[in-house]
């Protein structure tokens, strides 16, 4: 579905990003993990052409995305933090997403879910960013979409909309779809995703399931076997100090 | 586009800052009109706060709006849309919004007064044509200037400095470059510098067209000397139409290759 080859970016003299391949095919929840400044972001606005690559290309369906758009109505996207126009009501965005990507689905559902309905007809600059994630849930899980990229999806949200982000995944999950998100969260990404992808400093230095991860860095709970990619990514660095 | 266009439209005209733009306008020219009997002096002290008054505005509104703007533009990133279809449409609620509150504010008293049936109806309708023009100049630059730098400060920096330099710098050295070089032949340099303002141009514009030798200045001077108010009024124009292009030019070029 989406195929990423030999992606190079750099912003100015910062090399974001240092050749990455990923594969992603399979429907399920794929977790990129990386501290902060890996590249995780650049990589998912790469997949949605906000970014556009130094070198190498990005497959969407088979065909480069290259200068194209209209790929982008099977993608939901969640973005990291948004400030919606100030002066318009959530109901007249949702309108105008349902208007440019030419479908009309039934939000109320997931209205509900999330407790919105009071919110419909306030201004969106009055809203607090906890309610403003849950509109950008609303908006980015409501389309029929086969792609679901979500930046942060847990930011700003209180423990009883995170069970209710994790069901609706559960539930998006067992619809074929393809998911890929963003957190720091770890507990989150023990529990919700199967594939997982480790960048840093703009490689990816793990890629595949949790038990391989954690076989591989020889402990059984994930938050360790992350800081141990950590620590031997810093033994490796700190080696030619020693040479010398 | 003109699905972006209608969405930021309706979010612009219920800002704050345009209702009270409109009621500025409303109350002056009502003001004015009250106060003196004569529609050509009314138009002209109004060319006066227009020139002055329009472009300082687009520019402030137009910069905030585009950085206030700049996470939802990555919402719509992400739609299938194109991009010049997300930023004309975003340029285009800009103009319209401050160019409807400056419709309203100086139309409707004037409608009121009964411009309709008056003989200075092309005068004021030059003197609303500027207006427009001038806010999709500055907004346009305004537009520009956000997209292509990322930092606010140095953004709005940039964004006076420049409304500045137009409206009150460029004068000034013009007016020094004319005083220190007053024994050479300066008229036909005078004329070519003036297309590089779009303020001036406006300013010549609306005068050539009132035919007020005395309120011109030197380069209104030297445009009704040179070329008649006719094709003065027209090559006038016509840099002001190309003004209006190229910052549409540079908007379309940036946001075809910016990272966001």
């Amino acid at each position: 579905m989406i195929q990423i080859n030999q992606l190079y970016k750099s912003f100015g003299t910062n090399q974001v990003l240092k050749g990455i391949d990923l594969n992603l095919d399979k429907p399920g929840i794929t977790a990129i993990l990386g501290p902060n400044g890996s590249g995780k972001t650049t990589l998912i606005k790469s997949i949605l052409g906000m970014v556009l690559p130094d070198q190498g290309h990005i497959l969407f369906d088979g065909k480069p995305i290259h200068k194209k758009w209209a790929y982008r109505e099977t993608i939901g996207y969640l973005p990291q933090i948004v400030r919606f126009p100030e002066n318009l009501k959530p109901a007249e965005m949702f309108a105008l997403i349902k208007n440019l990507r030419g479908q009309n689905p039934d939000l109320q559902h997931l209205i509900n879910r999330f407790e919105l309905e009071p919110f419909l007809q306030k201004r969106l600059g009055n809203l607090s960013g906890g309610t403003r994630q849950k509109i950008n849930l609303v908006q980015a899980f409501g389309f029929d979409s086969k792609v679901l990229i979500l930046d942060e999806p847990t930011a700003g949200l209180d423990p009883v909309s995170v069970i209710e982000l994790k069901k609706l995944l559960e539930e998006e999950r067992k619809k074929g779809k393809i998911i890929l998100l963003t957190t720091h969260i770890i507990s989150f990404v023990e529990e919700m995703a199967e594939q997982m992808v480790f960048l840093l400093d703009g490689h990816i230095h793990f890629k595949g399931d949790q038990k391989t991860l954690k076989s591989t860095f020889g402990d059984d709970r994930l938050e360790r076997a992350i800081a141990n990619i950590l620590r031997k990514d810093a033994i490796n660095q700190s080696e030619p100090e020693k040479i010398i | 586009m003109l699905k972006i266009f209608r969405f930021y439209f309706f979010d612009l005209i219920r800002s704050r800052w345009t209702v009270l733009y409109a009621l500025f306008y409303l109350l002056l020219t009502s003001a004015l009109l009250l106060l003196s009997p004569n529609l050509s002096k009314v138009i002209i002290s109004l060319m006066n706060i227009v020139l002055f008054l329009v472009p300082l505005i687009a520019s402030m509104l137009g910069i905030m709006y585009f950085y206030s703007s700049r996470d939802f533009i990555e919402l719509l990133l992400a739609q299938p849309l194109r991009r010049s279809t997300i930023f004309f449409g975003q340029y285009l609620s800009i103009v319209g919004s401050l160019g409807l509150s400056l419709l309203l504010g100086i139309g409707i008293p004037f409608l009121l007064y009964g411009i309709l049936s008056s003989a200075e109806i092309w005068n004021y309708l030059v003197l609303l044509g500027t207006g427009l023009m001038l806010t999709f100049i500055f907004s346009g630059i305004a537009f520009w200037i956000a997209l292509k730098h990322e930092n606010r400060i140095k953004g709005f920096g940039l964004m006076i400095l420049c409304w500045l330099f137009f409206a009150v710098i460029y004068d000034g050295l013009f007016l020094l470059g004319l005083s220190w070089f007053n024994d050479y032949p300066l008229e036909k340099f005078a004329l070519g510098a003036s297309l590089f303002n779009p303020i001036d141009l406006s300013r010549i514009l609306i005068l050539l067209k009132l035919d007020i030798a005395a309120l011109m200045g030197f380069t209104g001077a030297v445009f009704s000397k040179f070329l008649g108010s006719g094709l003065g009024m027209l090559i006038s124009m016509a840099s002001l139409l190309l003004w209006v292009g190229f910052p549409i030019w540079r908007i379309r070029a940036i946001s075809l290759k910016k990272d966001f």
